[in-house]
């Protein structure tokens, strides 16, 4: 508790020091590549014949996915508070590779815990890791997942807190993890305000990303919440089928419980033991959602739902044909929504996907589902 | 605090200092590995001399715990242990064993039991308080509000790590007894007590007229001694969790009852 207490003191503080955002707003401008496009699917919009579909570039970014916003700002805030020794957990591996990426960058020790399935799902990152000069740690406990991952970090965290801080990668464990990482991720929406009001001179009407943790969601529909006209919607992992243990669909299987410190939506089952979970995607193959979404689930502000494995894997295929864009299997969530969506919308409306990441790392399972 | 009535832990510790004598704490996980295992050797640990139980309730992501205890947990779910089926059985342990027990559990089984539920039920079986490991002082209000109403003791930790201010407020809303952990990080066997741990008590001295128990990473006689002369109680955990799991199966109970005789009484050295 103590430590948490520590880091939001250090992060109050960093927020509100000119230096620490501009030395933030470099890394992102001349390092990582802010900010990213925001591209006009045409093709995408044609086949779908309905609403234009924008997509935020996040999978532009160095590193391929949006999860370098977030690991650059608190890699200076753990530099900032004296640490020397990172670690963090990941599922797909982008929010590993992002923090080894950052670990060296900054001179920094990195260790990264990653189930076990998940490395044999997502070697390619495990291997971008290691180049990178990070220790990846194999977790073989409880259902070899990011849950899993994340209890892992969290006993080396509080362990070793004294020269160590434990980069969260999601919008998700307790505070002030939640709102830090939002914070760093709400520049995605930001971002797309600007463009969107200089390319239609008007905001979106839609706004679609994939909800794992929920980091980048949260990061696309933070700056809109107040924007009541521009509806949102957060995909959930439809796994298999919605029984329990073949899904990662919170909103629509789980109910409030603890876990990681947050209170939010979780999977379990009636006795409060984490349920298992199941999706083609490594990053949204976990049990609970960050909590910022339940309070907007809570709202109906934000509306949730899911699509499945195939669904996912289309969107994919046909991203790839109709835009030349590889996408991860995460943002394919997203696709394959919009998909549903825009056809049943008219082609003065516009929806912006956020393409979280790009879908290098999900080659292997693109091969294994027949696809390639 | 509201005034209490005098729980079985607070008469506990009163024994205790009547006989200018130190007590001893001791871990286990129900279900470990089935909870009929789990019958036995609480009456184990009753006849060897522990002075207090602490009863694990196993959970998927037992976060705060070390690989000793995490495998505990894991075999306990494997022969499905529940909150539930742990409260079903407790009035049969309390036929034959008169220690207290502290429930040690995670957050969500209590939650998804119900709060209330769960500290009626707790209270009315012969329970006698909990310790919630994920809880923090400062979400607990409703929780120690409601243990209270019950008569349930509410142990929470004091870490190294804390500050002044939060080592105050955990032992204010703690009864029967303060639980001090010898360091930062998770539960599980060293060999050597850390340096911060006695400082640590002597910080939480100010704060609390409460009894001041020593644990995580005590897993010797010696160790229990050490740390015996300057705390009140001292916790052992994964040292026997470690016993159950190598000897148990072969040995059964008597082992067992024989390493906590061991802790209890054992010579320095």
């Amino acid at each position: 508790m103590h430590p948490l207490e520590e880091l939001e003191a250090a992060y109050q503080e960093a927020r509100r020091d000119p230096a620490f955002l501009a030395e933030l707003e470099d890394l992102l401008t001349n390092y990582a590549g802010r900010p990213t496009p925001l591209t006009h699917a045409r093709r995408l919009g044609q086949h779908l014949g309905g609403a234009q579909v924008y997509l935020k570039r996040e999978d532009l970014l160095h590193t391929g996915a949006h999860k370098i916003n977030n690991c650059l700002g608190q890699g200076l805030l753990a530099k900032r508070m004296g640490k020397t020794r990172l670690v963090a957990e990941t599922g797909a591996g982008q929010h590993g590779v992002a923090t080894a990426t950052v670990a060296a960058l900054l001179g920094m020790e990195c260790v990264v815990y990653m189930g076990s399935e998940d490395m044999a799902r997502q070697s390619p990152n495990v291997f971008r890791m290691r180049m990178l000069g990070s220790k990846v740690v194999p977790v073989d406990s409880g259902t070899k997942t990011l849950k899993d991952a994340i209890n892992e970090g969290m006993r080396d965290w509080v362990t070793n807190v004294q020269n160590t801080h434990y980069l969260m990668g999601s919008a998700l464990g307790p505070h002030p993890y939640p709102m830090i990482v939002r914070d760093f991720q709400k520049i995605i929406g930001e971002e797309t305000r600007r463009q969107m009001l200089k390319v239609a001179g008007r905001l979106p009407d839609m706004l679609c990303a994939c909800v794992g943790g929920g980091s980048n969601s949260i990061g696309l529909f933070y700056d809109f919440i107040p924007n009541l006209s521009v509806k949102m919607v957060g995909v959930e992992a439809g796994g298999r089928s919605l029984r329990l243990g073949e899904h990662a669909a919170r909103f629509a299987g789980g109910r409030p419980g603890v876990l990681h410190g947050a209170y939010t939506y979780v999977l379990q089952t009636e006795d409060g033991l984490i349920s298992n979970t199941h999706s083609v995607s490594a990053g949204l193959d976990y049990a609970a959602v960050g909590p910022e979404h339940s309070a907007l689930y809570r709202q109906g502000r934000v509306e949730y739902t899911h699509v499945s494995d195939a669904e996912a894997l289309a969107a994919a295929q046909q991203l790839c044909k109709l835009e030349g864009i590889i996408p991860a299997l995460e943002s394919s969530h997203a696709l394959a929504e919009v998909a549903k969506r825009a056809p049943r919308m008219s082609p003065d409306q516009i929806i912006v996907v956020n393409l979280s990441g790009r879908g290098d790392k999900d080659l292997g399972i693109f091969q294994s589902a027949g696809v390639l | 605090m509201p005034s209490r009535s005098t729980t079985r832990i607070d008469a506990c510790f009163r024994d205790l200092r009547a006989k200018q004598a130190k007590g001893l704490i001791v871990y286990l996980t129900a279900g470990d590995p089935t909870l009929d295992a789990t019958g036995e050797l609480l009456a184990a640990l009753d006849r060897a001399g522990a002075d207090i139980i602490e009863l694990g309730v196993p959970f998927s992501d037992p976060l705060a715990d070390g690989p000793v205890i995490q495998r505990a947990s894991e075999r306990a779910l494997r022969s499905g242990t529940t909150l539930h089926k742990i409260l079903d059985r407790f009035p049969k342990w309390r036929e034959s064993v008169s220690t207290p027990i502290i429930l040690f559990s995670y957050y969500n089984p209590i939650l998804q039991f119900g709060l209330n539920d769960f500290a009626a039920t707790a209270a009315a079986v012969g329970a006698d308080g909990a310790l919630v490991v994920d809880l923090s002082p400062e979400e607990s209000d409703t929780y120690t509000q409601v243990m209270r109403a019950h008569h349930l003791d509410t142990v929470f930790l004091g870490a190294p790590t804390s500050s002044d201010a939060r080592l105050k407020h955990a032992a204010e809303i703690s009864s029967g007894f303060f639980y001090l952990i010898s360091r930062a990080g998770v539960t599980g066997e060293r060999s050597e007590i850390a340096s911060s741990v006695q400082p640590l008590v002597e910080r939480a001295r100010r704060f609390t007229s409460l009894p001041l128990a020593v644990g995580f990473g005590i897993s010797t006689a010696a160790q229990v001694r050490e740390v015996e002369t300057w705390a009140d109680a001292a916790v052992v955990g994964s040292a026997v969790v470690h016993a159950i799991e190598k000897r148990y199966p072969l040995e059964g109970p008597a082992a067992i009852e024989q390493f906590v005789r061991t802790l209890k009484a054992g010579p320095v050295g």
